[in-house]
């Protein structure tokens, strides 16, 4: 049966994260996300399972990296500042291919920042953020109830895929309150035995977790099968919603909190007359490159927008491949734009372009 | 598998039925060549552990957890499931290994600069919670995998690639001797340090390692045994001089034995 409840996004992952089967939850509280730990430290415990707060950041996602290496499914929540400490153990869990869950409630920085909403992780989030060669599926939620279901998207394809996926949210979904409905959810059945460190019974070879592979010729086909799995992501695992783009002339693009400030601008600007749709990435990686080329044709101007200088807008114009000029609107330092100060940049915009 | 040439000609210049057999290599040890240099002391404790895990038949039971250093390749020896950690961070993964599995027998091995510089901050917590787990601390007063900079461990006036004058204590600090630090700490039930440069100090190793296993079965707390090492390579000794070095000044700022036992 579907469970409706009124939640704070951050609750509602939490929650989510319980219902998924989450043998392991290790955090580090930091605003605007400690909701996270907080529910968890209350709840795991009443259902059996792990909870802790660890000494730091670098502590929780190697506690992950053990719980995973033994075949549990184990995730960990943080903010900006707490997920740059993590990049190094991201690395490890992706190189050492270990399923787990990880979520960044990104606000705005760089260093200290402030605590309020941001997007400035997206090139943190999409292009590496830890050394090395490797790349997570990045899942955007956009609502409280996308809080609750991409942590069982999540876990799901980090077992499909042995590799982290991370969720990249915000300050604004984390804190504000919704409904959310949770479906019944079934923890699939996935035999982790020829790799999990559990205790080397006879029957079986001794099993290890490493990222090491000291021969270069080796470490390159380790490379190379990893960049085949990120090649089946790219492949499968695209995730985009849109709106109004059927015979849009203009289109906002734009993920999370954005874009759902961008929903109520497309209406507004619709209103006014000026045919514009939305597209909406909800994987930031893979990213939706394609369905950006197809509509390039349509299209007479791109708007990105984004909580952040402008980091997002680079895959927008890979997708267009200039085939359409791409445009940027956005706030820093955790200020939201309202819908208005949207549609005011785009009618700009627009006339300059006809009165040229 | 690479084939051993040292133990391939002894195989063909020893017939081995005119001999009694008095030591066998555990099964609990991968039969494979080590990447050690000639004297160094991890293999010799790889192999105690290793000893001790066949003899308590917890092969099954056992996950061990290697560092980033010289003994980041212990999972190719000791024929168990391990998970090798980032720099410092084993005392971490264990954490979350024992914690999920509190019926394991779960041991991080780790040198000094992977435990008493990057990782102190997680050993101190690991321990101060006392997580149930043995932490193998192998103390060569040097970084050996890097080639030979200062650790937290290296003696006063100790040359190393990064001190050329010796370890000058005004500008670094005096070493920190980890065993009596943590010892300070509710979460430590058993911590005693050793040395392997005799046989004497090998058969006290054993006990330890063998105490400190059990001693887990307890659930009581962490367990920590310090191996006062060597690193021929770095402190550009023949490993002879390594003991005599052991001997005539390591014991001096390390003092051996049981630093705290189990009420
Ligand atoms: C984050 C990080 N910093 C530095 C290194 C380089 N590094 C590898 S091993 C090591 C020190 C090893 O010394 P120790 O822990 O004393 O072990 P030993 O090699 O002497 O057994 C260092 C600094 C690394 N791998 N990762």
């Amino acid at each position: 049966m579907t469970e409706i409840k009124l939640m704070k996004g951050n609750e509602a992952l939490a929650e989510a994260a319980i219902q998924a089967g989450c043998d392991a939850y290790f955090g580090y509280p930091i605003t605007p996300q400690s909701e996270v730990l907080e529910y968890l430290a209350r709840e795991m415990p009443k259902h059996g399972r792990v909870v802790m707060q660890a000494e730091s950041e670098v502590a929780s996602i190697n506690m992950v990296y053990g719980a995973a290496g033994s075949g549990f499914r184990a995730m960990t929540s943080s903010s900006s500042p707490g997920i740059s400490l993590m990049q190094e153990g991201i690395s490890y869990i992706a190189g050492a291919e270990l399923p787990c869950l990880i979520v960044n409630v990104n606000r705005a920085g760089p260093g200290l920042g402030t605590i309020q909403p941001g997007q400035g992780d997206y090139f943190q989030s999409t292009k590496g953020g830890g050394h090395g060669d490797y790349r997570m599926i990045v899942l955007a939620p956009a609502s409280v109830q996308e809080m609750a279901d991409h942590v069982f998207l999540g876990f799901d394809l980090a077992d499909k895929y042995r590799n982290p996926v991370l969720m990249l949210s915000d300050g604004a979904i984390g804190q504000m309150m919704e409904k959310v409905a949770f479906k019944p959810y079934k923890k699939p059945d996935i035999d982790k035995s020829s790799w999990a460190t559990t205790g080397k019974p006879k029957t079986r070879d001794r099993n290890y977790i490493t990222s090491l592979h000291i021969q270069p010729e080796k470490m390159e086909l380790h490379n190379l099968k990893l960049e085949e799995k990120f090649n089946q992501m790219r492949e499968h695992e695209v995730r985009y919603e849109e709106y109004n783009t059927k015979e849009a002339e203009y289109l906002f693009v734009a993920y999370g909190l954005s874009a759902r400030i961008c929903q109520k601008a497309m209406d507004i600007a619709r209103g006014k007359g000026i045919k514009i749709g939305l597209l909406r990435p909800i994987t930031l990686f893979p990213y939706p490159y394609k369905r950006l080329a197809e509509l390039a044709p349509q299209l007479k101007m791109v708007l990105s927008v984004e909580l952040n200088s402008g980091q997002m807008i680079e895959d927008v114009r890979l997708g267009v491949n200039g085939k359409v000029p791409v445009e940027f609107f956005g706030r820093l330092g955790g200020m939201m734009p309202t819908p208005e100060s949207i549609v005011h940049h785009l009618e700009t915009l627009i006339m300059a372009r006809n009165g040229n | 598998m690479e084939t051993n040439q040292a133990t391939d000609i002894l195989a063909t210049n020893l017939n081995t039925d005119e001999y009694e057999m008095v030591y066998e290599k555990p099964k609990t040890l991968v039969d494979v060549a080590m990447h050690y240099c000639p004297g160094c002391a991890h293999s010799l404790v790889h192999k105690l552990i290793m000893e001790v895990v066949e003899e308590m038949d917890i092969q099954e039971q056992t996950i061990g957890v290697a560092p980033v250093g010289c003994s980041v390749f212990a999972y190719d020896y000791m024929n168990i499931d391990m998970q090798e950690a980032a720099h410092g961070r084993a005392c971490a993964v264990a954490t979350a290994i024992r914690r999920l599995m509190p019926d394991k027998y779960v041991f991080t091995y780790q040198g000094d600069g992977d435990l008493a510089a990057i990782g102190i901050g997680e050993t101190i917590h690991a321990i101060n919670r006392g997580e149930n787990f043995l932490i193998v601390f192998m103390n060569n007063a040097v970084y050996g995998m890097t080639s030979g900079q200062m650790a937290p461990t290296t003696l006063p006036n100790m040359w190393s690639t990064t001190t050329p004058c010796g370890r000058d204590t005004s500008f670094y600090g005096e070493p920190i001797k980890v065993s009596e630090l943590i010892s300070q700490l509710p979460g430590a039930i058993y911590v005693t340090r050793q040395v392997v440069n005799s046989a004497n100090g090998v058969r006290r190793t054993k006990k330890a390692l063998q105490n400190a296993f059990k001693y887990q079965k307890t659930h009581k707390g962490t367990c920590f045994v310090e191996v006062i090492g060597n690193c021929p390579s770095n402190w550009k000794m023949t490993p002879v001089e390594c003991s005599d070095f052991i001997d005539d000044e390591m014991i001096k700022a390390y003092p051996l034995g049981d630093v705290k036992v189990p009420k």
